[in-house]
């Protein structure tokens, strides 16, 4: 196991210097220099300052010590200060608003799965029913339903029609002086439609993976040996199948990572949520590039870390994996 | 060629027609085409004239979906709305298509260091949340469809890449490909000539899916608006309006919205009967 990890981390590496030079690439695409852009941006700017940035950025410097100075900035977590008038650290935005998107993606992932597993295990074993075509119609509509308009379907509904859920942030005004179980539930009564929003987008892609991955255990020889032998379905399905088609799900929550943190701006945007995918938002629509440079490699270390989790998980779960040639 | 027409006409046909959920989404789409093409006939007003009598009208026989916060005609929005995502469809997935196509052909084929290095260039692109990197290369630029097409381009070729790989792998194993090496074809012409037309069922599955793909790309983009600028009327930035005017107007915020599932779905299905239809292990 412990081989297996090193040589998993140790494949980080070419990654991590892969994503850097990708968005290293996507800064030097832009049209001007970023100096410029800031210029442009805020007028006000004196030449003084201007100089500065560029000493930062090293722009007077050839491309390869650029990014040489920058990869060394990055590995210090030194990601430069926001281009907006509160010229903070870029780090320190990021690390107020980490914790809220992540923390609303583990809750939409949690759901998301506690969701598909039972809907894909009732759509394989029954079926061809009435009901696994009924899956079957949801998961194709879940899959063409916009997230940002089903958020504004549910705003609708739950927030101006019915007046039950509160449509934006994450806190009443003045919550703060509330108890603190009363403060909770505010926050989770918030949290309702965000988090509905942010796992509907992959249930059905993943209720449909659950269904196809059920039906292929079902097929195997040692769930027919299994019934053979007289065990009631019920353990046959939970005990013996469903332990191997959970397998390949693993693999699927890494991959479906990116697709969260990503679709993290939509919705935070939509809630007024104070988190990382509302920060990239802002920083993009100003065109503050510290903080999109800094979101995007972060987006993409996150992916990265949550591919390995998926990983290490597949390797406790499977033996073959842990003890091959992996 | 005379093997592929007759499996075309035996197999893949009588099969898509007998899937009904594909014949219904392949009719919507065609529907969709006549309609983005013949948007300015059949819109019932200018989809930018503005009428201040009529700001946010419900829906009623003049306007059938309403109209919006300068009194647009929203019916005709929407019909022209189609035009721009069925453009951003066709072109974004053009290029995705295109650029993942020679990647995998060359990855597959050349195998190596060649294809190594370019299946690591596709991890590393796959690390991305694809929305982060398209939102980051957009603000750098101007805002403009084509640029929004070429990104959502740029950003989805992966998928493609990787299934064209794994069929050139197999397909450079046929005899025929050793044959027409032996009689002295060059690599381009037996990449392009001889691998392409086999490896390209698959990628024709992906580029429908693809297309539904993309158009959900452009409406987020231009709900967030930095897609399809105002007063160009699209899909996306017309549920802007409908989010700003949410606690009076809430047909704003459905008919677009309607819109956009109502194609997608259409693709998506479509692109589900196609992989189907292609598929030997399914049998009928």
């Amino acid at each position: 196991m412990a081989r297996f990890l090193l040589k998993r981390i140790l494949m980080l590496i070419p990654l991590m210097i892969g994503i850097t030079l990708i968005t290293f690439t996507v800064i030097h695409l832009a049209p001007g220099e970023p100096v410029e852009m800031q210029m442009a941006m805020n007028p006000k700017v004196g030449k003084e300052a201007r100089e500065r940035l560029t000493k930062f950025y090293g722009l007077d410097k050839p491309l390869h010590e650029q990014y040489l100075s920058w990869v060394g900035k990055l590995v210090r977590l030194d990601l430069g200060r926001s281009f907006s008038s509160d010229n903070r650290p870029v780090v320190d935005k990021i690390k107020e608003r980490l914790p809220v998107t992540i923390s609303l993606n583990v809750i939409a992932l949690l759901l998301e799965f506690g969701l598909a597993i039972p809907i894909g295990i009732l759509a394989a074993t029954r079926r061809d029913t009435w009901l696994d075509k009924g899956i079957t119609v949801f998961v194709f509509v879940g899959f063409a339903v916009p997230t940002f308009w089903l958020a504004l379907l549910l705003m609708y509904f739950f927030g101006v029609r019915l007046n039950w859920l509160p449509i934006s942030g994450l806190h009443t005004l003045g919550s703060d002086s509330w108890s603190s179980l009363r403060y909770l539930a505010d926050m989770g009564k918030h949290l309702i439609m965000p988090v509905m929003v942010a796992s509907f987008g992959s249930l059905a892609g993943l209720s449909r993976y659950m269904r196809s991955a059920m039906l292929n255990v079902i097929s195997q020889d040692y769930i027919t040996t299994a019934r053979a032998k007289g065990l009631p379905e019920r353990v046959v399905i939970y005990k013996h199948a469903l332990r191997n088609a959970l397998l390949p799900l693993i693999t699927l929550l890494g991959f479906s990572i990116p697709g969260l943190i990503g679709g993290s701006v939509i919705f935070e945007t939509i809630f007024a949520i104070p988190g990382m995918g509302q920060l990239f938002y802002q920083g993009a629509m100003s065109r503050d590039y510290p903080v999109v440079m800094g979101i995007l490699v972060i987006g993409a270390c996150l992916t990265l870390i949550g591919n390995l989790i998926a990983d290490i998980g597949y390797a406790l779960a499977d033996p073959r994996i842990r003890h091959g040639e992996g | 060629m005379d093997f592929k027409h007759s499996y075309l006409n035996s197999v893949f046909w009588p099969r898509l027609k007998n899937n009904r959920l594909a014949l219904g989404g392949g009719s919507v789409v065609l529907v969709l085409l006549v309609i983005s093409l013949l948007a300015p006939l059949i819109a019932p007003y200018d989809p930018s004239a503005i009428d201040a009598w009529k700001v946010l009208s419900p829906p009623s026989w003049q306007h059938w979906f309403g109209t919006d916060e300068l009194g647009r005609d929203v019916l005709s929005r929407v019909l022209f709305g189609a035009r721009v995502s069925l453009k951003v469809g066709f072109v974004a997935v053009g290029i995705a298509v295109s650029i993942g196509t020679i990647i995998g052909l060359i990855s597959g084929y050349y195998s190596g260091i060649v294809d190594a290095a370019l299946m690591r260039v596709v991890d590393i692109m796959l690390c991305f949340p694809a929305f982060f990197l398209i939102l980051a290369i957009i603000t750098f630029l101007e805002p403009s469809i084509w640029y929004i097409m070429m990104v959502i381009g740029l950003t989805g070729w992966m998928g493609v890449a990787r299934l064209v790989r794994a069929e050139t792998l197999s397909i450079r194993e046929m005899d025929y490909i050793l044959a027409a090496r032996c009689i002295g074809c060059s690599n381009s012409r037996i990449i392009f000539r001889h691998i392409f037309p086999n490896a390209v069922s698959p990628v024709l599955v992906s580029a429908t899916l693809g297309i539904a793909g993309a158009i959900l790309t452009e409406s987020a983009l231009s709900f967030l608006g930095i897609g399809v600028q105002p007063p160009t009327p699209s899909w996306g930035n017309i549920l802007t309006s409908g989010k700003d005017y949410i606690e009076f107007a809430w047909w704003l915020s459905l008919f677009p919205g309607l819109a956009i599932l109502i194609t997608v779905l259409s693709y998506n299905l479509l692109g589900e009967g196609i992989r189907d239809a292609l598929d030997p292990r399914v049998k009928r």
